[in-house]
Order: C-alpha cells, then sequence, then structure tokens
C-alpha cells in the first residue's frame, strides 16, 4: 500500500542559508526523483525558510527522504503531507495580445468564470493572473490557448496544512 | 532574543584583539585543541600558512604530498584518536583533491575540518585563476560546509564547524575562506559552539523504546548482535561488553565496529558481510531476534535485503534517525547516544548464556575452518598467502597493533585475520572503498597515537594509488610500517573476473616497480620476502626497527578471498569455494 506513486507536499522549515537549496535538491537528484515544483518563501516566524515542494512518490520513500532530509543540520524540521493534510495554490501569469479583448468577446467570460482578474491592460498586450488549484489553472490554460499565448507561466505550489505544525514551539526548546 | 545578547555583551568583559582573518583561521584551531593538521600549501591559502609558520611551535602543519593524502591522514588521526583530523588546502585543484578523502570521511562518519582557501570574494564567479565552487561540489559529501568572505566570520564558522563535525554522528565539515578574508583585519574573539538551534546531534532516549528492546531480547531463544562503529563513536565499549555478557549474545561485527570487544572474546562470533564469517552470515538468517547497534545494513553486509533476517525481530541501536528503517524494516528503534542506550538496557536484560546456540557458532565455524581458515593460515601450498601475513603480525604484536588497511583482497584478509585487542584498532575506507587510503591514514593513525604500534597494509594496487606520501613519512619521520600483500594484481577485481566473467582478466595484471628500491628512495629500511621461512624473521626486523619501514611480500598471485557473498545473494548463501 505504501509503496503505490502518490503526489506528496513536502514542508521544510529551515535556516536562511545560502547552500541549502542546493543541499535539499541534491537529496532528491541523488535518488532520481523528480521534483514537481519547488518554493522558497519566509515563513511565519522571523529568520526561517519555508520550503514547500512537490513529489510523487512512494510513503515508504517519502519518510526516507523525509529523514534524509533533517539530518541536513541547517533544516530545522520536515514534514510531508498527502493532498487531503492541507490547503494548497498555485498561481499563474498569461500575457495576451490586447486586440483579443474587443476581437474575442468570450475572453472576457472566460476571465471572470474563472476568478482570473486582469493585472495590466495596454495597448499591445493585457496581463491575466490566476491563483487556484493546479487543475483550475490548466484549464484556464487549455480555455486561453486556442486565443493564442504571447506567454505563460506557473509557479510551484503553496501550501498551509490544516494541522498545527508547532515550529514556534520547537524553536523555543532548541534554544533552552 | 536582542535583551538577551545585549546582556551578554554587557557581562563579558574579555577584550577583543585586532588581528587578521588567517591569523584568526590559526588561533581558532589552537582554541579547538588542534596539536597537527595535514595539508598542501598554495595561493589562495598563503596567508593562513604564513601564521601557521609564525605558530609552528604551538601547532605542526604536516606538509603531505597530494591533497588526498592529507585528508586521508586527517581521518587516520581522527579514527585511531575520536579527535577531529583537520586538513588544509588551496583553492581549486587543492580543494578538488580533497574530495574523496571528504567522501570517504562522510560515509564512515569520521569527524573531519577540511579547511580550504578561495579566490578574494570580489573574484567569486569570475573563472577567476584556480577559482572553483568547492562549496558547491562539496555540498553532497559534507554533514556541513560554508564559505566565508568576512575576517569576522571567520571565529563563528570555525566553531561551528568543530562543533558540528564532532556531534552526534560525525562526519566532514568544510570551511571556504576568501583571500581578502584571510586579509582582513578584525576584532577577534572566540566562543565554542555549544549548540545549533536547527541542529539535534543525539536525540533523546526514549526509556519505552529501551524496554521495548529489553523485552525482546529477554523473550529470545536465538539472539545474535551485529554491532558497528556507532559503539567506538559513541565511546560505548564498556556499556557494550556489559550488554554482550549479560546477556549472553553472540555478537558479530561490521568492518567499522570491529575491535568494540577484542577478537578473542569468547561472545565475538566475528565479521558479517560479503567477506565476513561464514557462522554470522549464515545465522542471520536464523535467529530470532536481531540486535543491531551502531551500524547501517550496508549492502556489503545485508546482501539481498528481501531475504535477510526476514523471520527475526529486528531491534536497532542507533544515533542517526534517518538511518531507521532506511534498508532494513525495525520493530523496536532506540534512538540514542550508543553508550547511553547500552547503559539503560543493561539492568533491564536477564542474564542468559544460550548455550545450544553458541554452538550452532562453533558448528558453522569449523565448516568455515575446514574448507578456508586451515588453508589459510596455514598453506600446504607454495606461495605465500596474506593470510598467514597477518598471521605472523598477530604473533609479534601480540594483537595490540593498530591495522591501517587499504581496499582489496589484502584489507578484507586484515580483516578477518587481524587480531584486534584494542578497539580503534582496524582503520579502514568501509563504506567508500577507497584506493590508496591505507598509506596516508597510516600516518595520522601514528602521529595521533605514537605509542601504539601503527601497521600500514596494502595492496600493491592501493600502495600506488598514494605511493607520494612516503615523501610525508620521510620528511616527518613517522615510524609506520607498510606492509605490501603483492600479488601483481589488482586482486579482488581479479577475484570477480576469475569468478563472474569468465577469467577475462582486463586490466587487473600489473607490472610492478621495485618497490624496495622506491622505498630506499626515501631512506625508509626496506626489505623484500618471497619465501615462507623468511616471512618471521622480516616480520620481526620490521616490529624491532625503530623508525618507518617498508616491507614488501610476494603473495601467490591468484589467491581468493573467502567465504564470499555474491552481490545479490542472501546472506545464508554464503559461499566458502
Amino acid at each position: 500500500m505504501s509503496t503505490e506513486k502518490q503526489l506528496f507536499t513536502v514542508s521544510i522549515y529551515t535556516e536562511n542559508n545560502i547552500g541549502l537549496l542546493n543541499r535539499i535538491s541534491a537529496i532528491f537528484q541523488r535518488r532520481h526523483i523528480n521534483i514537481e515544483s519547488l518554493n522558497t518563501s519566509p515563513s511565519e516566524i522571523d529568520g526561517v525558510s519555508r520550503f514547500t515542494i512537490v513529489v510523487n512518490m512512494s510513503e515508504d520513500n517519502i519518510k526516507k527522504i523525509i529523514g534524509q532530509i533533517e539530518k541536513q543540520v541547517e533544516v530545522i524540521k520536515a514534514y510531508y503531507h498527502t493532498e487531503d493534510d492541507i490547503i494548497y495554490q498555485e498561481s499563474c501569469i498569461f500575457k495576451m495580445r490586447s486586440g483579443l479583448l474587443f476581437d474575442e468577446r468570450q475572453i472576457q467570460n472566460i476571465i471572470k468564470e474563472s476568478n482570473a482578474r486582469i493585472v495590466t491592460v495596454n495597448r499591445d498586450f493585457f496581463v491575466i493572473e490566476k491563483s487556484g488549484r493546479k487543475e483550475e489553472i490548466e484549464l484556464l490554460h487549455r480555455e486561453l490557448s486556442v486565443f493564442g499565448i504571447m506567454q505563460f507561466t506557473r509557479s510551484g505550489r503553496i501550501a498551509v496544512t490544516k494541522d498545527e505544525m508547532k515550529i514556534s514551539t520547537m524553536l523555543q526548546a532548541f534554544q533552552h | 532574543m536582542d535583551t538577551k545578547t545585549i546582556k551578554k555583551e554587557a557581562i563579558n568583559t574579555q577584550t577583543t584583539e585586532r588581528i587578521s582573518g588567517s591569523e584568526a583561521v590559526v588561533r581558532c584551531l589552537l582554541e579547538e585543541g588542534v596539536k597537527v593538521l595535514y595539508g598542501y600549501p598554495g595561493g589562495a591559502i598563503m596567508p593562513v600558512y604564513d601564521e601557521l609558520y609564525k605558530f609552528q611551535d604551538k601547532i605542526h602543519h604536516v606538509l603531505a604530498r597530494h591533497e588526498q593524502g592529507a585528508t586521508h591522514a586527517a581521518q587516520g588521526y581522527a579514527r585511531i584518536s575520536g579527535e577531529v583530523g583537520v586538513a588544509i588546502a588551496t583553492s581549486g585543484p587543492g580543494a578538488t583533491n580533497l574530495i574523496t578523502g571528504i567522501a570517504d570521511a562522510q560515509i564512515d562518519s569520521t569527524p573531519m575540518v577540511c579547511i580550504t582557501g578561495q579566490v578574494s570574494s570580489h573574484l567569486l564567479g569570475s573563472d577567476a585563476f584556480q577559482e572553483t565552487d568547492i562549496v558547491g561540489i562539496s555540498t553532497p559529501v559534507t554533514k556541513w560546509n560554508c564559505q566565508v568572505t568576512k575576517a569576522s566570520q571567520i571565529p563563528e564558522a570555525m566553531a561551528k564547524a568543530f562543533y558540528i563535525a564532532k556531534s552526534g554522528r560525525p562526519g566532514p565539515v568544510l570551511v571556504d575562506i576568501t583571500k581578502d578574508a584571510q586579509f582582513e583585519e578584525f576584532d577577534f574573539k572566540y566562543e565554542k559552539c555549544k549548540g545549533v538551534r536547527s541542529y539535534n546531534p543525539i536525540p533523546k532516549l526514549d526509556p519505552t523504546s529501551v524496554a521495548a528492546a529489553a523485552k525482546l531480547i529477554n523473550a529470545a531463544k536465538k539472539p545474535m548482535i551485529v554491532w558497528g562503529q556507532g559503539v567506538s563513536l559513541g565511546q560505548a565499549e564498556a556499556q557494550f561488553k556489559a550488554v554482550v555478557e549479560k546477556a549472553g549474545i553472540p555478537s558479530a561485527w561490521t568492518i567499522l565496529g570491529a575491535g568494540a570487544i577484542p577478537t578473542s572474546h569468547p561472545l565475538n562470533i566475528g565479521m558479517v558481510g560479503m567477506h565476513g564469517n561464514y557462522a554470522p552470515n549464515v545465522l542471520t538468517n536464523d535467529c530470532d531476534v536481531l540486535i543491531a547497534i551502531g551500524m547501517r545494513f550496508d549492502d556489503r553486509v545485508t546482501g539481498s535485503l528481501s531475504t535477510y533476517a526476514k523471520q527475526a525481530k529486528v531491534i536497532h541501536f542507533e544515533i542517526d534517525p534517518a538511518e531507521i528503517d532506511k534498508n532494513v524494516k525495525t520493530d523496536v528503534a532506540v534512538l540514542g547516544d550508543a553508550k547511553e542506550s547500552l547503559a539503560a538496557l543493561l539492568p533491564l536484560l536477564e542474564e542468559k548464556t544460550h548455550p545450544e546456540w553458541h554452538q550452532k557458532f562453533k558448528d558453522l565455524y569449523a565448516i568455515e575452518y575446514e574448507k578456508v581458515i586451515k588453508d589459510d593460515l596455514h598453506p600446504t601450498k607454495e606461495g605465500l598467502t596474506m593470510a598467514e601475513v597477518l598471521k605472523e603480525i598477530n604473533i609479534q604484536t601480540k594483537g595490540d597493533a593498530a591495522i591501517v588497511s587499504d581496499v582489496g583482497q589484502h584489507q578484507m584478509i586484515a580483516c578477518r585475520y587481524a587480531n584486534f585487542n584494542k578497539t580503534r584498532s582496524n582503520i579502514t575506507s568501509g563504506g567508500l572503498g577507497t584506493m590508496g587510503f591505507g598509506l596516508p591514514a597510516a600516518i595520522g593513525a601514528k602521529m595521533a597515537a605514537p605509542d601504539r604500534e601503527v601497521i600500514s597494509i596494502s595492496g600493491d594496487g592501493g600502495y600506488q594509488m598514494t605511493i607520494q606520501e612516503l615523501g610525508t613519512i620521510f620528511q616527518q619521520k613517522v615510524p609506520v610500517k607498510i606492509v605490501v600483500l603483492n600479488n601483481e594484481f589488482l586482486g579482488m577485481v581479479r577475484q570477480w573476473q576469475q569468478l563472474f566473467f569468465e577469467k577475462r582478466y582486463a586490466s587487473t595484471e600489473m607490472t610492478n616497480p621495485d618497490f624496495v628500491a622506491i622505498a630506499k628512495g626515501y631512506s625508509i629500511e626496506a626489505q623484500k620476502v618471497t619465501k615462507r621461512e623468511e616471512l618471521k624473521d622480516a616480520v620481526a626486523k620490521m616490529i624491532n626497527t625503530d623508525g618507518p619501514y617498508f616491507l614488501e611480500v610476494c603473495v601467490e598471485k591468484e589467491g581468493n578471498v573467502f567465504p564470499m557473498i555474491p552481490t545479490g545473494a542472501s546472506v545464508s548463501e554464503v559461499r566458502l569455494e
């Protein structure tokens, strides 16, 4: 059962350190595991960074990976979550030709229905931003691609857990 | 937190001194109690060497002949003493030459601090002369590493380096220091590192796991211990011996575990693994409780995992949480320091002797003796065997020597046949299997433990990979004894070619130089032995020589190491011939 592959989201709380991204990505690379997405950002705690990594692998193996990640000196704590454990979002940006807004009226409906928003419009192009689940973004991409997309980019997943992670308590314990 | 820091500074009346970054490096080493370091100078590390020159009465720098040799010497120093070994090199090729030793120290959990010079910070990323991204390159093989670009960062980086290298499961760290940081002056103050917020070196011992382990052990009819280096790294030899003796458990070792209890101890049933002893390998698949202590179930130990100890409950005493269930699923994991864990286990154990179970080991030993050991130790054929050289060394050193081996057939023979009366006596490259490890590691070992007899045993292949370190031995007058078991082959590869590649000896035969002449070129007394009747006197001459000594023993060309578990086979399928 736990040898079946599934999507896991990994949250890693770390010290803010230049080489750490290299160390963490090397753990996946060495085992030939493809990273589906990766995001680093500040966390809710001052001076502590948070990595959010999405991988497709078995639970047995993700447990071992978490062990290897936590072993890194500057990693405070690492967790893995299933899709049900978390609330997650991705974000994407489309750049499109401005003429489309007049020539293809249904674009406005697509934007409205998908809860996307127009960030900017000028004479040549306009930019749409959309945050949501991967499937919603993929749907929007499919719908817009028929009109021709000038540029498209999508962010990695960011996620918070439904349960508490108690990092602050842990950090306090380390300091005493 | 801010208020705390302010308070600390207010209380601290220690005055700071204005010194250069390079002097700070040496002062940090002195603060950490470093007496010897191994290295090789070059452009980007010259300011530190200039300080080493000034401080030469306080700290001894040993000039290796290659940076790889410096790392292995530092490893040998660390392995025999438990202290942190230190290696130093310049940027670029100096730094990259450290990598083999660093990788070796990482996989064998050896505490080592490597210091590298780096081009000046304004040149970083410009492909400057001798610039290499050593922090990037060494990342996967270091426990921790960092680059320092300002002198003021040096004390904290060095303090952290020593703390991280030695604490918990030890390992190598690397501190890369730009040349401008070495020249820069700053107010020096040193504080030893007492902890790193994100790093928990020793997991807190959970008494319920110890109790669960004791319950399984007490109920076991056929318990077996496999111990690794964790016992000696944790200085838990006494606690370990007490546990083994009280519970009467037959105990086998991995090659890095050797010596934690003496070879002659009645409960020491020998080595496990690919070329380990017959009984512990076979009976791994017969025991009802397997107790792993400070070992990591390496594939050379377990053979095929799908058939490894499937019948047994597995207890794993381990300091590194990432090792639990990594290769072998455990029923009870006891996380913590070996000394503390075993001390907690001892009072919970019932006294047992398991005589019938012990008899099984004795019966299988008798088979191994007849089929393998007898011919190894008492050959009737003409050619000398590697094992009889080890036997002679055992006799003449009374089993008190530290054996520093290289990698290959001679290494397996040394591990199998050397008598280890003392802990930290089997210094060898276990996990990485680094040919060329032995000779330089013996230099470090002898310098760390000058009162011990240190014997380097190499094959003719590995010896030539770091043969240049004879120069270090010559210059430093290190009284290390060097034995080369010469079969004119890369013997272990040849053995595999014989067994698995239908004797196609691709690039394994060696045309060797006159090793005796080479040693003599470095003013090292040397002798070559080709006949059995010369062996005893030659070993005696070597042991009784005060300075370094080189002994070449020409052994049978196509000898094989048995028992052997072929790759992918089960431990119980160990072959005796």
